[in-house]
């Protein structure tokens, strides 16, 4: 038996891989959000898996320092340090601001990382050019992202600093490239006035009684100090010593140093669970209306394509061909339309939308086998109408009168 | 042989019912031998299309006989289970337009019947280009129907009619679209295939051109068949 479906499409193939593309683009933005989707928790973990740490100790009773701001002192790593099961501590500090090279700018995630220990929690484990910073001060690496290049001079806040390193796929859980400083800097950066503001400070400091004593002659520039200094830092990344269990160190730095401690499938949950959820169920819903609206688009290319055939499939009905075979030629073109179409959708997402899109998209396989069995079943429940007005067609009506 | 021709009687057609019932065909009474061809003809509302409908098993008639060949295939309600395999295997149609499959080519929509019969797809292709000698449209066999004359379309038609050799054919204003030319040549045909395949054909028409080419003729006004016999002239 011939494919009825098969020579239709072959009669008619432009108009046929015409809307087929049509529907394609329809279907390359889905896979795209999806793939968007996939690299916002791509970027959640990528973010944690660099960071180097097992724990990540914050501020008591907040979910930082990614989702929320957290403070601690940045003196507590050298306690931590000496708990047991604790292979290396190191602060960090984590700021989303412009970063500026001459008149352009670039969001990014600041990161403080502590000076002169490479190789300790919260570093960029690889660079793809460049070194590690070596200096306390205004050295920096950046993430490929960001677009810098070595040698650039970017500011942060007041201070200049030159990139002597490149890394990759370095980046926040909004996508933002990192930036390594060290955490002297970072530190200031986060406190950094501006200079009026700084004078302001000093005069209502000045203007306090209970600040300028004058039987207490250093007390007001004691105060002044320490307004101008910042010993917080947002966390504490902890590595754990092979043989310990993560969760029983966390317990302990929790018990006996009275801050939130997270391990790393709880700060995973954290970040994917609830600093990306609103973005994710945003994007679930573009699924859900995009998925509609290619039905639709099925249901009524495939119901136009069959109404166009009326006479024809009265003539076949008259001559005696079975309603699955009927049924067979109308699904088997929504199909071969929804195969079209994922193919189309997926060099789309693949070679088109993934590398321009300002946003990491991660397509990954088993997301288009999915998207692939949900195009068929679409289509197969598209093709549900016109299949319907197909079987009412009276074998009578290719007979005049 | 493929059968007796077939045969009719009392054949009735209700539509509706109580006040608003209308009755379409009031005993019908007809009988066309194999290798046959007869004209139906009448005016419009006459009941030829209802008559047509009712002998190509496409709506049910409301009492009555009909035999198709050997086999009674109505009796006061159906006696056959299957009216697609009746309709496929055992009556032709030829319509008043050719109403090809547009996305199959010439053989293909000819092989179409006897391969949803279950026939090999070579075999039926070649009992196709067997009709397509017999019709001098062979040379045609690998076209597209779009690309045929309206002659070449109706002859094809005709083919696709005849393909599963029925022991009747219906055809439903098969000239009505053609000149006088082309309108006797398809009538010139259907006789020799009529007498070839020994075929019952049932030309339903009012045409003006092929009318004195039927040896019989039932005329058909109000729901009752008349017999009449043709200038006959025919094609012998």
């Amino acid at each position: 038996m011939i494919s009825l479906a098969g020579r239709d499409i072959m009669h008619a193939w432009g108009k046929f891989v015409f809307t087929g593309v049509g529907l394609g683009l329809l279907i390359g933005i889905t896979l795209s959000m999806a793939g968007i989707y996939r690299g916002m928790v791509d970027d959640a973990k990528v973010l944690l898996d660099n960071s180097g740490a097992d724990l990540w100790v914050v501020q008591k009773d907040t979910l930082g320092p990614y989702a929320e701001s957290s403070s601690i002192y940045d003196d507590t790593w050298r306690s931590i340090r000496t708990m047991p099961g604790v292979a290396r501590a190191a602060n960090v500090t984590y700021l989303t601001m412009q970063v500026r090279q001459g008149e352009r700018d670039v969001r990014a995630m600041v990161t403080g990382i502590m000076a002169g220990e490479p190789g300790a929690p919260g570093w960029p484990p690889y660079l793809v050019a460049g070194r590690q910073i070596t200096r306390g001060h205004y050295e920096a690496v950046a993430d490929l992202a960001s677009g810098f290049k070595l040698g650039d001079r970017l500011q942060i806040r007041r201070n200049h600093y030159t990139v002597v390193g490149l890394t990759r796929r370095m980046v926040s859980s909004g996508g933002d490239p990192m930036i390594f400083i060290p955490l002297k800097d970072a530190q200031e950066a986060q406190f950094l006035k501006d200079n009026d503001a700084i004078r302001q400070q000093r005069r209502r400091t000045a203007e306090n009684p209970a600040f300028n004593r004058p039987q207490v002659p250093d007390l007001l520039a004691a105060v002044i100090a320490s307004q101008s200094t910042n010993p917080y830092v947002n966390a504490v990344l902890v590595r754990i010593d092979s043989g310990h269990a993560a969760e029983k160190v966390a317990e302990s730095i929790r018990r006996w140093k009275r801050l939130t401690v997270y391990t790393r499938a709880q700060m995973e949950e954290i970040l994917v669970g609830k600093l990306i959820a609103t973005s994710a169920r945003q994007i679930a819903m573009f699924l859900v209306i995009l998925s509609v609206v290619s039905a639709a688009i099925v249901a009524f290319i495939i119901y136009t394509l069959t109404l166009g055939k009326i006479r024809e499939i009265a003539v076949l009905k008259l001559i005696g061909t079975k309603n699955r075979t009927i049924v067979g030629l109308i699904m088997q073109q929504s199909i071969a339309l929804g195969l079209i179409g994922f193919v189309v959708g997926k060099i789309t997402a693949t070679l088109l939308m993934a590398p321009i899109f300002p946003k990491y998209v991660l397509l990954e396989p088993m997301d288009s086998i999915i998207g692939f069995i949900a195009v068929v079943v679409i289509c197969i429940l598209a093709s549900i109408i016109a299949i319907h007005a197909a079987l009412k067609v009276d074998p009578a009506e290719a007979i005049g009168g | 042989m493929t059968g007796k021709g077939i045969r009719i009687e009392g054949l009735r057609k209700r539509y509706g019912s109580g006040d608003t019932a209308v009755e379409a065909l009031k005993g019908v009474d007809m009988q066309v031998a194999p290798g046959e061809v007869i004209g139906l003809v009448g005016p419009s509302g006459s009941g030829k299309s209802t008559l047509l409908k009712c002998l190509g098993a496409v709506i049910e008639p409301s009492g009555g006989r009909m035999i198709l060949g050997d086999e009674v295939i109505y009796d006061d309600g159906w006696k056959v289970t299957d009216l697609r395999a009746l309709r496929r295997d055992k009556i032709g149609f030829i319509f008043q337009a050719p109403y090809l499959i547009p996305f199959l080519d010439v053989t293909d929509n000819v092989a179409l019947l006897p391969m949803l019969a279950g026939t090999p797809n070579a075999e039926a292709r070649s009992r196709a280009v067997e009709l397509f000698k017999s019709l001098d449209v062979e040379h045609r066999a690998k076209a597209m129907p779009s690309q045929l004359s309206g002659g070449e379309q109706q002859r094809v038609a005709i083919a696709r009619g005849l393909v599963n050799r029925p022991p009747v054919i219906l055809a439903d204003e098969p000239t009505a679209p053609l000149d006088s030319e082309r309108a006797l040549a398809v009538i010139r045909i259907l006789n020799d295939m009529a007498r070839k395949l020994e075929t019952a054909i049932i030309v339903v028409t009012h045409d003006e051109k092929i009318i004195p080419t039927f040896k019989r003729i039932y005329h058909i006004r109000d729901g009752v068949t008349y017999e009449e016999a043709g200038e006959g002239r025919g094609f012998e």
